[in-house]
């Protein structure tokens, strides 16, 4: 193990933390969308990372789970954008309250 | 320990010249996903970023999950993101600079300090590992990572792994259904289009 772990943890937590600032600065759901799967990322890394130091494949085994997941995630979330889009040309984050009583 | 022969020494430099490139890699592209004003220019950053982290995973000896990065992640996933970007015409330039809700930027620059500074803390403060193994086998040892990875999955995940078909079959029925016009009755067709429809 030439490079410590902690490097690897340190390095997924600022990639986590880019990505919640960008999901909460952005107001296009698109790039909210690509903010998530930032999150996303940085938690696999750290699975990876984890998988190494314990040398236990379970790590990499859940990363696996975590892939399929985004994947479906990705697929079912960008149908709904795709749907909203139909409606309303313009839709930002703040533009849609169709929801609101 | 075994002695630091100059071939050990020169992988490990090499080890650690991967990491900071990759690093770097990894940390401009996660940048520009956030600061682009053109989702395109985003998504083509998130590209960068994935293909960052699938050559960290190489360095981990994690071959099998650097390839299915590149290929699900930057092959499909952000292709998906841009086909819906071009087809619905969204890539216009966003005025980034305007702010909407006073006070939400420093607010969010905040939080995600807080969540920074939280992450590193609990992860120096204490040893959250116990070290023990959850018995799906080890990364280092005899034989390639495809085959041990595979080995982990269909045995002792087997479960989790027939569950996940049914995850996909979900979402895509739901893609479908979501996708879908939904049909209009017959009141509510346009005279034009009742008349094709009687004729």
């Amino acid at each position: 193990m030439t490079v410590p772990g902690a490097w690897y943890l340190i390095l997924s937590a600022l990639v986590f933390g880019i990505g919640a600032v960008g999901l909460l600065i952005r107001r296009n759901v698109l790039v909210m969308f690509m903010c998530v799967e930032l999150m996303l990322n940085a938690v696999n890394l750290t699975f990876v990372t984890f998988a190494r130091m314990l040398d236990d494949i379970g790590g990499q085994a859940a990363v696996f789970f975590v892939l399929v997941v985004a994947a479906a995630e990705v697929v079912v979330g960008l149908g709904i954008i795709v749907a909203i889009f139909r409606r309303r040309a313009d839709a930002t984050a703040d533009d849609l309250h169709i929801l609101k009583g | 320990m075994p002695p630091v022969t100059p071939l050990l020494a020169a992988t490990h430099r090499a080890d650690w010249v991967v990491f900071g490139v990759a690093a770097i890699v990894i940390l401009v592209g996660a940048v520009g996903v956030v600061a682009s004003r053109n989702p395109v220019h985003a998504a083509l950053m998130l590209v960068m970023t994935l293909f960052g982290v699938a050559v960290e995973f190489v360095n981990q000896q994690a071959d099998f999950l650097a390839a299915v990065q590149v290929i699900v992640y930057a092959g499909a996933i952000v292709i998906l993101f841009l086909f819906v970007i071009m087809l619905l015409g969204v890539d216009r330039e966003e005025n980034i600079a305007a702010e909407p809700l006073k006070g939400q930027r420093p607010a969010a620059l905040a939080l995600g300090a807080v969540v920074l500074v939280e992450l590193v803390t609990l992860a120096r403060v204490d040893q959250w590992s116990t070290g023990a193994h959850s018995g799906a086998g080890q990364v280092t040892g005899a034989g390639d990572n495809v085959t041990k990875l595979g080995q982990s999955v269909f045995t002792r995940y087997l479960l989790p792994f027939e569950i996940t078909s049914v995850l996909l079959v979900i979402a895509v029925v739901g893609a479908v259904v979501l996708a879908r016009r939904p049909q209009r009755s017959a009141d509510e067709l346009t005279d034009e289009e009742q008349k094709e429809a009687t004729a």
